[in-house]
């Protein structure tokens, strides 16, 4: 029994290795991967090339690839210029899409969108507003019943660049929650029920009458969550769209690198809770036991999702690159090199 | 009858030089158990190192988890995983040693077999299909009466009172047993699946010790007029204490390390427990939802710390456990 | 208990005061009443996955990877493979270092490195699977990367324990008389274990084998940070591959209706495989004894 039961461990190995030419493993950001799941399906029908993305966070994905575990990870939030130096190589930051970051909520019987503003959500994230029939909230919202159940606020429990995001966001509207909170991808959260990816917080919101969470846009959609509008710098209360998102990227001066935050954009039309997505990878792809031919796949991949790909990115909610950071994005492939040698 | 063979004196010269290849052999791979032991060791102090040494005995009393600061201190984890463990048990153990004594005591041989196998499958049931049903079918219950309690005007003093008590950080008897929260998941969540999924480790003991006392035992205080009642509680209980205690604290070292199904229902809170339906968090669930991530050194050595407790912990409660089995049990169960 | 009960009729009832008679019908129903407390958790849960996740056992459950988060359809293929190619690479490891190890605890009681060994096995079956994770990532994925190797490896280090245990017990319970028998031929030691006390005693390991897969095979908190997952189906094992438990694991916290449908799925096939070796673990074991 143990004979045929190695023999067949050889086999699956030999097969094994022999269709392993052309594959890939990404980590990281929840916050795309309803697109990337549709656009790695559609990529490995298109070439067979395949893709396994794991959503296991932003802030796994960054530390995944400085740990060079995997060949990119994913993250809504840039690295900061610490961790790009605690990196082995040069990490590169490629954007793919610009999301929306959105409050979430449970409420049976409340059937309008309610308004948010930013203040607001800090406070319901500091645990100082605790019920949904709160002065503060009904103000926001006249004419809507608000139950007298308390908020049950939901949040992540992995290193998330939604968190990053969000908090960046909250960061910049409330000093309160600068100085008790911060912004990072992970926090000493004051108060909250923690889950594991968008995914997961999307799950309890679902699941839990009186419950409020921040998601991508894509998971409140997909799950037919009810979600909120957020006042914007201009003091215009927008609801989250592909059209406020690309809206959040118009004026925002762009660096070479890419790194930069959109959260409480200028622009009068824009959704505050913005972010671009990013992929993240080594400049210089030869290291560890990678070939050329990977690295060439790897290339390519990031050329077709920045191109052929954005083509998935509005059906599922999130919004195109513009025309000027497409170009960018051009750029930083052209900048990729294995041993030196230019791709 | 554990003595095993003798080696004859008069053994070939030729054979005991195999001998001698295979006893290497099985050596080499026995020792595999040692090294898989000493890496563990080796890895989590390394790694676990640079916390311990920037925190010291802080990183176990302190109560401030920050990432973004960089502080870490595991008292509330600590706290989590103590409190959970413990509640389980108090609740199990009654529970698991009735269940014992039904299967060795009271039902008839048809039905023991099939019960005492049931009981035995709950050991086998998967940590995350624990946490699937928790989440599925328990969170939506409790979630239910919490939803109602909330919207229940007579309720509202209390709630106002202890809303208060809670934001200055702090909790009273009545207000710990208030709900906190609405979605089920919680401290008390954790606590029931962490009871139903070491019931069966102090059941199966405990069967198996109780089936051990002596007939003698039994039919001596029978012939006194005994009932079955005063039989168990006065010479079965007291004969077979010694190794259940030993079965309670398997349950205890399975308990304090149960990673998945812990993580998916407690909520994750790494504030100080104020309520038994509030979110908390328990040692190796934090391993689970943070280690994936922890990127910079103090934080990911922070986890790593965690480990290490945890590895230290398991470690010496299973010695107790082990210590107490093989010391106080009567002879016959090893 | 048959001869209590016989005992227990055969005693004039009317010596006993109605105290003690309530009382120990009392208690004999709270003790029935508990131990329907213990049973019930382990029947709710079959049934509920039973209705649940039975629909959603089809052919494309089997043969299908899961669809692009938000579509319907897709089955985990990519799990139940790396599932079974992990735990038969486990198995590997496990047979192998466990029944050396039971071998080398039972028939080499004075070497001096047997006290040590018998020790640290037993320190191992306490440890919590998450923390054989954690060893498991230092030690060869941030070397060689996550792959189902690195998992395999955490699983079949959890079951060495279990292996080294049934496989000491039962190789006790070869009579001596055996072993003797073998060596007076003039075999040497190792024949006799090989060939004479080791197939005695195959029944007996083989349970402690099924038993110790049983265990790992739902086992997803050591393969989070090893094996990693998989969207595809991947028989490569120096990299990342899926598991039940992992697709468990994701779909049930998942917000999504497709994903809950087949965490629930998984888990009826998991929980039914595992409790079927079990079974035949149990089997095994009463026939031998």
């Amino acid at each position: 029994m143990k004979k045929s039961f190695l023999l067949g461990l050889t086999l699956m190995t030999a097969v094994g290795t022999a269709a392993a030419q052309t594959n890939l493993t990404g980590a990281g950001a929840s916050f795309p991967f309803p697109l990337y799941s549709k656009m790695f399906a559609e990529y490995k029908k298109a070439t067979g090339v395949d893709v396994n993305y794991q959503a296991v966070g932003s802030g796994a994905g960054q530390k995944q690839i400085t740990e060079r575990t995997v060949d990119f990870a994913g993250s809504d939030n840039p690295m900061s210029d610490e961790a790009l130096k605690a990196a082995p190589a040069k990490l590169l930051h490629l954007p793919t899409a610009i999301g929306a970051v959105v409050p979430a909520y449970n409420l049976p019987g409340v059937t309008v969108p309610l308004k948010f503003t930013g203040r607001v959500l800090a406070d319901i994230y500091l645990g100082k507003i605790t019920t949904w029939n709160d002065k503060a909230l009904a103000a926001l919202n006249p004419g809507v019943t608000l139950p007298p159940l308390p908020i049950m606020v939901a949040r992540r429990s992995d290193g998330s660049g939604t968190t990053y995001v969000f908090s960046d966001y909250l960061s910049k509207v409330s000093s309160e929650w600068k100085s008790r909170v911060g912004v990072g991808n992970s926090l000493q959260w004051p108060t909250g029920t923690g889950a594991k990816g968008n995914d997961g917080v999307a799950g309890i919101v679902k699941s839990t009458p009186g419950a409020l969470g921040y998601v991508e846009l894509v998971y409140a959609r997909q799950n037919r969550l009810p979600f909120g509008s957020v006042q914007n710098r201009a003091g215009k209360f927008v609801l989250a769209d592909n059209g406020p998102a690309s809206a959040a990227a118009q004026g925002v001066v762009i660096p070479a690198d890419t790194r930069v935050s959109l959260t409480n954009s200028a622009n009068a039309d824009a959704y505050p809770i913005t972010s671009f997505t990013y992929v993240i990878f080594y400049q210089d792809q030869k290291y560890g036991n990678r070939t050329e031919a990977q690295a060439k796949a790897l290339k390519a991949l990031l050329g077709w999702m920045t191109t052929t790909g954005q083509g998935y990115n509005e059906a599922l909610d999130y919004a195109r690159l513009p025309a000027n950071v497409a170009s960018k994005a051009r750029g930083i492939l052209n900048t990729m090199t294995y041993g030196g040698k230019k791709l | 009858m554990s003595e095993p063979a003798h080696r004859p004196t008069t053994r070939a010269a030729l054979s005991s030089g195999s001998d001698r290849v295979f006893q290497v052999l099985i050596l080499a791979l026995a020792s595999v158990i040692v090294l898989v032991f000493v890496l563990s060791v080796y890895q989590l102090g390394r790694e676990a190192w640079p916390a311990l040494h920037t925190f010291g005995w802080h990183f176990f009393t302190g109560r401030t988890w920050n990432p973004v600061e960089g502080k870490f201190g595991a008292a509330s984890m600590i706290a989590g995983t103590l409190v959970t463990s413990l509640a389980a048990l108090v609740i199990s153990v009654p529970l698991a040693v009735a269940s014992a004594l039904f299967v060795a005591e009271y039902a008839p041989k048809w039905l023991a077999n099939p019960v005492g196998y049931l009981i035995e499958l709950l050991a086998a049931v998967p940590s995350v299909v624990y946490g699937l049903w928790a989440l599925f079918v328990i969170a939506p219950v409790l979630g239910r009466w919490q939803t109602a309690y909330f919207l229940d005007p007579a309720n509202v003093p209390t709630l106002t009172r202890c809303n208060q008590l809670w934001a200055e950080g702090q909790t009273s008897l009545q207000c710990f047993f208030v709900p906190s929260g609405a979605g089920g998941r919680g401290l008390a969540l954790a606590v029931i699946i962490l009871t139903v999924m070491i019931l069966p480790y102090t059941a199966s003991v405990a069967r198996d010790v109780i089936r051990l006392v002596p007939a003698d035992q039994r039919e001596a205080m029978y012939a006194l007029g005994a009932t079955k009642w005063e039989v168990i509680s006065r010479a079965i209980l007291p004969y077979a204490r010694a190794g259940i205690l030993g079965g309670v604290i398997l349950a205890l070292g399975r308990a304090l390390g149960e990673t998945l199904a812990v993580a998916m229902v407690i909520g994750d809170s790494q504030e100080i427990l104020k309520s038994l339906w509030g979110n908390a968090s328990t040692v190796a669930s934090v391993i689970a939802n943070q280690f994936g991530d922890a990127q910079e050194t103090l934080h990911r050595s922070s986890v790593v710390a965690l480990g290490l407790s945890l590895f230290a912990l398991s470690v010496i409660v299973n010695f107790a456990a082990r210590l107490i089995i093989a010391r106080l049990t009567p002879k016959g169960l090893q | 208990m048959m001869r209590a009960a016989a005992v227990t009729s055969a005693r004039p009832a009317a010596r006993l005061s109605p105290v003690r008679r309530v009382k120990n019908l009392l208690m004999g129903a709270l003790i029935l009443l508990a131990t329907l407390l213990v049973v019930a958790p382990l029947i709710l849960i079959f049934v509920y996955l039973l209705r649940e996740g039975l629909g959603a056992l089809n052919l494309d459950f089997f043969t299908r990877t899961p669809a692009p988060e938000g579509e319907a359809g897709g089955g985990l293929l990519n799990a139940i493979a790396g599932s079974l190619e992990m735990l038969a690479m486990a198995s590997v490891i496990g047979v192998l270092v466990g029944v050396a190890g039971g071998i080398f605890l039972a028939e080499y009681p004075r070497h001096p490195l047997m006290p040590t060994v018998r020790m640290l096995s037993d320190v191992l079956a306490g440890i919590p699977a998450i923390v054989m994770g954690l060893v498991a990532y230092s030690l060869i994925v941030l070397r060689f990367g996550f792959s189902g190797l690195a998992g395999a490896l955490a699983l079949g280090f959890l079951m060495i324990p279990i292996v080294v245990r049934t496989t000491e017990e039962v190789l006790k319970l070869v009579p001596l008389s055996v072993r003797e028998a073998g060596l007076s031929l003039g075999l040497p030691q190792w024949v006799v274990i090989l060939n004479i006390v080791l197939p005695a005693a195959a029944g007996g390991i083989v349970t402690g084998v099924m038993l110790a897969l049983a265990r790992v095979a739902g086992e997803a908190a050591p393969l989070l940070f090893t094996a990693f997952g998989n969207s595809s189906v991947n028989l490569d094992p120096t990299r990342p591959m899926s598991a039940l438990p992992l697709e468990i694991y994701r779909g049930a916290t998942s917000a999504y209706d497709e994903n809950q449908r087949l965490a629930k799925a998984g888990a009826l096939l998991l929980i039914t495989l595992i409790f079927l070796t079990s079974l035949l673990a149990r089997r095994a074991s009463r026939v031998k004894r």
